[in-house]
Formats: structure tokens, sequence, C-alpha cells
């Protein structure tokens, strides 16, 4: 129980330490124009990444995933909340499963 | 007269932490089947539920959970636990500093407190927000809804184990990506330079991903595909306006 709680607060540590850092080290410092730019393009690269190949595994079929991911895109291009746009999606994929299993 | 500016600054603190609650509720919805799934798994392989629960209250970062319990249920060492935990987070550095930019001044303790709630989820939020300045109270609030959501979820997966029907669960794993998606597309519906950016990253992270010379850890990829996509482009328009 003991070594669980070391591990705990060990990665407890080493994950809070690059969340923290940035935010109280640059909060208050004005970047070169460069490094803003870069800043500026980070969101669409991280959530690229993130969202890539990734969303193929997300479901029990890459064509469900597929499906989800396209219902959220036809959606979002259509200015509809996010909460509805995350909504929609699962029960797309839902239904899909439903489907599947009847 | 200083109480009525008293006053107002509280109702207005109260609205902006309201918004944030209300922009911060679709993560938290995402959250929840991932976090029963966390403590559902983590029974299944037989750690207790105390640490299971403990290990979302104070590391609260999805992807290294389910790694640490994985290796700890295969008997690997705290040390290389820890150390893998580490590379798998490290890409919150760079979503950290891009979230900075975003922050009036602000106290280093309200900092300190806030940047706990950096995931892959509220930094999408936050870093392509339409408000210019972020105030603390708005970041407050779009943490503590998902934060909530990820620990009680964990506490009912640890007290549910393997009873939620899985086509429900299998259906919710989409809600992120939608998540994702709903934030990016109008981003890159608006600004062609994001358009090169996102494509890319795309080409990047397909190649990252599929090569036979190099297996990469996810954590990082995700790394390495956003510094540099962001740094290309930040190159390549040198001549546009930074809120493009």
């Amino acid at each position: 129980m003991l070594e669980y709680l070391v591990i705990i607060l060990g990665m407890a540590g080493v994950t809070y330490l690059p969340r923290m850092m940035p935010l109280v080290f640059l909060a208050n410092i004005e970047l070169p124009p460069f490094w803003k730019r870069f800043m500026n393009y980070v969101p669409p690269a991280a959530l690229t990444a993130l969202i890539f190949p990734g969303i193929l595994s997300a479901t029990d079929s890459a064509l469900f995933a597929l499906a989800g991911g396209l219902t959220a895109m036809i959606l979002a291009y259509q200015k509809f909340s996010l909460l509805a746009v995350v909504i929609f999606s699962i029960l797309v994929v839902f239904i899909l499963q439903l489907g599947v299993q009847l | 007269m200083e109480k009525t500016t008293r006053v107002k600054d509280k109702s207005l603190s109260k609205e902006r932490f309201l918004a944030g609650l209300k922009a911060g509720l679709p993560v938290a919805i995402g959250y929840v089947p991932i976090a029963v799934a966390f403590g559902v798994i983590a029974r299944t392989l037989e750690i207790p539920a105390v640490i299971a629960i403990l290990m979302s209250v104070f590391v609260f970062a999805g992807a290294s959970q389910f790694v640490a319990i994985e290796l700890i249920a295969a008997g690997i060492g705290g040390v290389s636990i820890i150390l893998t935990t580490f590379f798998v987070n490290l890409r919150h550095l760079l979503m950290s500093a891009t979230v900075a930019e975003k922050l009036p001044a602000l106290p280093t303790r309200w900092l300190a407190l806030l940047s706990f709630g950096i995931t892959d989820e509220s930094f999408s939020l936050l870093a392509t927000s339409k408000i210019k300045t972020l105030s603390a109270f708005y970041v407050l609030g779009v943490i503590l809804l998902p934060y909530l959501a990820w620990t009680s979820g964990t506490v009912l997966g640890v007290l549910i184990g393997g009873q939620m029907p899985s086509i429900l669960e299998s259906s919710m794993e989409i809600a992120l990506y939608a998540m994702f998606l709903g934030i990016i597309v109008p981003e890159v519906k608006k600004s062609n330079p994001k358009l090169i950016v996102v494509s890319l990253a795309l080409f990047l992270s397909s190649l990252l991903t599929w090569n036979p010379f190099l297996v990469l850890a996810e954590g990082w990829r995700i790394i390495l595909v956003t510094a540099i996509s962001a740094f290309i482009a930040a190159k390549l328009f040198a001549g546009d306006d930074v809120n493009a």
C-alpha cells in the first residue's frame, strides 16, 4: 500500500510540473512575435495530433468512429454548440452499434 | 463608492465562473465514461479501490493513469512508472505555455492552482476561446466540472466494477474526439494558415504512426507533431496577423 502511495505522489509530481511551470513563469511575460505566432498555431496542431489516428480506435469499429467523427465535423461546420456536437456524435455511434447488435 | 465597485466585481466574477462551468460541461460529459472505465479496469487488475481513486484525485491525467495501472499490475518498478508518466504527460508543457499567453497577470498562487487543471481538453477550450484575455474565474469554471467528473467517475467505476453496458461505454468514447473536432472545425473554417497547419499535422501524425523505421510512444508523437507543425507555420506565415 505504501509503495502504491509513493508511485501516486511521484506521478502527481511529474504530471504537475510541466503543467505548472509554463503558466507560472510565462503568464506575465511578453513573448517575441515569432513565438507568439508559434503559440497561435499550437492549438490546431495539437488537436490534430490528438484526434488522428487515435479516433480510429475510439469505438469497437473504425467505421463507426469515422461516422461519429463525420457527424461532429458536419455539425461543427454548421455552427452547432459544442455540447450538441458531442451528444449527437455519441448518439450516432450508439445507434450504429445497436443496429449491429440487433 | 468602493463598496458598490466590489459588489459589482463579485457579480462579474460569478458570471465569469458560471460561463466557465458552461464551457467545461462537454468536457465533463466526455470524461465520465473514461473515468468509469478507468475505475473498472483498475478493479479488474486488482488495484485497491482507494489507490485508483487517489490516482484520479492527485494525477488527473487520463492516458498516463491507464498506462500506470497496467504497469503496476505487471509488477513494474515505481521509478519506471513515474518516468513513463513524465514522458506521457510532457506534452502539457506546450499546452500550458499556450494557455499562459491568454491569461492576465495573476498572483502565482492562482496560476499554480489553475495549472493543475490543464488537460488536453481544457487546453483545447481555453487556447481557442474567443475571449482574448481569460479571467481566473472563467478558467476555474472550465476546469472544475471535468475534474469532478473525472474523480467521481473513477469512484463510480471502482464501485460498479464491470457492470456498465459495454455498448454505452464504447459509444461514449467518441465524445472527446467529437469535442476536439467541434473545436477545430470552426478554427480551420475561418483561417487558411490554420488549415495548412492541420494538413501538415495530419501528414506528420500519419507518418510517425505508420512507418517501417520508427515506433514512437503516443506522448512523443503528439509533442513532435505539434512542435514541428507549429514551428513551420510560424516560419511560413510571418506576415500574418497573430489572431488570423
